[in-house]
């Protein structure tokens, strides 16, 4: 079942000759219990897709269905408050509240959705000591590692129970080890729940969580990865050159295309 | 939702509050002391005249309102008293003099105020009787004198006056207090006109023989509704008299509204800095916490509650610091001996704090606008 469609989107920033095409008539749906991975070099059109998949931002032409809602044609007061119930978020900084301890910050999002009881606590207690956190529910995010927050931050996008939950480079501040972690719990919960996730990498070694991987290169979907096998093996060759795709082909890869430099195809 | 997130701020970060919390106690505490010391100065100055028993004051034409320099014989007593709807004139003379304590030591400056018992000028006492007779030794003190020297009724006081050139002491019996009726920053001392005229310093060549001469006089009406039109009536039925109300006459006291315009400026201008501290600190605040905002937004916080949470905060954490400063200020000036001009009135203080509960408000504003504009996407560093 679709959980999140995006049809013929486009988003062009400025006017006339300053007009920048920055998703061009991108279509693409997610089910519930799927997790992909968009990736694609910088300037690729990515985040972009990803601002718009998560209502923070409106696409100049296209549809983005959630829940059977067109929430690009929402006014802001509106879309604000669809956010906070039907899409979790994951970003890659700033993402806990300073002040507010793991729970406090998990707890926040059944606040916001009026959700904030018995049953909701005892959920917050029970995710976070899935995610390991069990001893550290009092600690402030000051007082936690980079991994313990990005998994407070997983937990704060699931504890709601949206309809779609989204990452932007949620290991970007992890190491290697960490980054597995973070991502196999976060897609092993996508799962369990049931979920429709959505992460943006640059680190196609995390792809191999993924149920497809789909990259962008200038504004367009440039190819799509479905095959278990075939994302093992893509995951596999970005692993031998520890995440950092380098240029086989003589072209800068960030700038090219990342799964063929990675790839070889 | 905004209550949580604002509260839970301030008490996670207990430090930083208390300190713009304790500035905003020492803005309160200079603020209303800047108050009390404007409210005391212009007690001390107007007490006497603001408590008169009359409505209106009389002064001789053309001295500007001023009781030093203004002459009322009786001849032009009589032409008062014969006005009509004035039901009764008292004259008021004023004069300084040393009061010497019975030790001898500490003696201090008093008014020494002449009035005529039984009319108009004369204070109404809350113990003892009032004076009675126009020639007797006895006065009538004030709690300014009660304070310092504890007088009690029945005592004998000592007056030193200069006459001439010579320094000449005057033994008189207290037969009555009243409250505080400070006049030019003294504590007040009452005498019959008669004994008055005749124990005020006077020049080398002592008093000119004639009519007695007080500076004012004080008249109280039949019908006190119109003093505007009971003025203009006096001044056209008696000649070489200007007739105003009570207000009217302290405000002309020398230097009264220079000294009020003074402190009224040196308020507003504490209370400004006041305004831009407190704006400073929360837009500080505000800049630092852009990404936070712009996360919480995009969780789906809406514009109403991160204002809300601003707000919230802003003005409870201006609050606490009013409540301190003000809690303090009134323990300090209670303390304050009589001699210090603060005076702490209840609507004054209650003025000066709620405008300086409108600090935070007026000094946040800026910030929370800066907080309602700020975009998830640019905060979250994810637009293009």
């Amino acid at each position: 079942m679709i959980a999140l469609e995006a049809i013929n989107v486009t988003k062009i920033y400025g006017t006339g000759v300053n007009a920048v095409t920055a998703v061009n008539d991108v279509s693409l749906s997610v089910n519930r219990g799927e997790f992909i991975g968009l990736v694609g070099p910088s300037g690729s059109g990515k985040t972009t897709m990803l601002a718009m998949l998560a209502g923070l931002l409106s696409p100049s032409d296209g549809q983005i269905m959630i829940a059977g809602k067109d929430i690009g044609r929402m006014k802001e007061g509106k879309r604000t408050k669809f956010r906070g119930k039907y899409i979790g978020f994951a970003f890659q900084a700033n993402n806990l509240v300073p002040f507010l301890t793991a729970q406090e910050n998990v707890e926040l999002l059944l606040r916001l959705n009026g959700k904030y009881n018995r049953q909701g606590r005892q959920r917050t207690l029970d995710l976070l000591t899935r995610l390991g956190l069990g001893e550290r529910l009092r600690n402030r995010p000051g007082q936690l590692s980079g991994g313990q927050q990005q998994r407070v931050a997983i937990a704060r996008a699931l504890i709601h129970e949206p309809e779609v939950v989204l990452a932007d480079e949620p290991t970007a501040s992890l190491d290697t080890e960490r980054a597995h972690q973070v991502v196999q719990t976060f897609a092993e919960l996508i799962h369990e729940q049931n979920r429709a996730g959505v992460m943006v990498t640059h680190d196609l070694r995390m792809c191999k969580y993924t149920d497809r991987v789909i990259q962008m290169v200038d504004g367009r979907i440039s190819r799509v990865i479905a095959d278990r096998a075939e994302i093992l093996r893509l995951a596999g060759a970005a692993d031998a050159m520890d995440g950092h795709p380098v240029p086989t082909n003589g072209k800068p890869v960030l700038a090219g295309d990342p799964i063929a430099a990675v790839h070889g195809i | 939702m905004s209550f949580y997130l604002a509260l839970k701020e301030v008490w996670r970060n207990k430090g930083r509050f208390l300190l713009i919390a304790a500035v905003v106690s020492l803005i309160t505490v200079l603020v209303l002391f800047i108050a009390a010391l404007s409210e005391g100065l212009a007690s001390a100055n107007r007490e006497y005249i603001e408590k008169l028993n009359g409505e209106l004051i009389v002064f001789q034409e053309g001295v500007q309102l001023s009781t030093t320099a203004s002459r009322i014989g009786r001849s032009r007593i009589a032409e008062l008293r014969r006005v009509d709807g004035v039901a009764e004139v008292g004259q008021v003379g004023f004069a300084s003099a040393k009061l010497v304590p019975a030790s001898g030591d500490g003696e201090f400056d008093v008014s020494l105020i002449g009035i005529e018992p039984g009319l108009p000028g004369e204070p109404a006492v809350f113990e003892g009787q009032q004076l009675e007779r126009s020639r007797s030794n006895n006065v009538i003190v004030d709690e300014g004198v009660i304070a310092r020297i504890g007088a009690k009724v029945g005592d004998t006081i000592r007056l030193k006056v200069t006459q001439g050139t010579d320094e000449e002491f005057y033994d008189l019996t207290v037969v009555g207090l009243t409250d505080r009726r400070q006049y030019f920053f003294q504590p007040a001392v009452f005498a019959p006109l008669l004994t008055w005229d005749k124990i005020r310093p006077q020049g080398a060549d002592g008093q000119p023989a004639g009519e007695l001469v007080s500076n004012i006089a004080v008249a109280r009406l039949t019908d006190p509704s119109n003093l505007e039109a009971m003025a203009d009536k006096i001044e056209q039925d008696v000649d070489k008299v200007e007739v105003v109300d009570r207000q009217t006459a302290w405000e002309a006291i020398p230097g009264y509204a220079a000294q009020q315009s003074t402190l009224s400026t040196q308020q507003f201008f504490t209370f400004f800095i006041g305004v831009l501290v407190v704006g400073g600190f929360f837009q500080i605040q505000t800049l630092q916490k852009v990404a936070q905002i712009g996360m919480l937004k995009a969780i789906g916080l809406s514009n109403w509650t991160v204002g809300w949470t601003a707000i919230v905060q802003i003005v409870t954490v201006n609050a606490i610091g009013v409540l301190i400063g003000a809690a303090g200020t009134l323990a300090l000036t209670a303390n304050f001996p009589v001699t210090v001009p603060i005076m702490l009135t209840g609507p004054t203080a209650l003025a000066s704090v709620l405008a300086l509960l409108a600090i935070g408000p007026l000094g946040g504003i800026v910030s929370v606008f800066v907080l309602l504009r700020i975009e998830p996407l640019r905060a979250l560093g994810m637009a293009q």
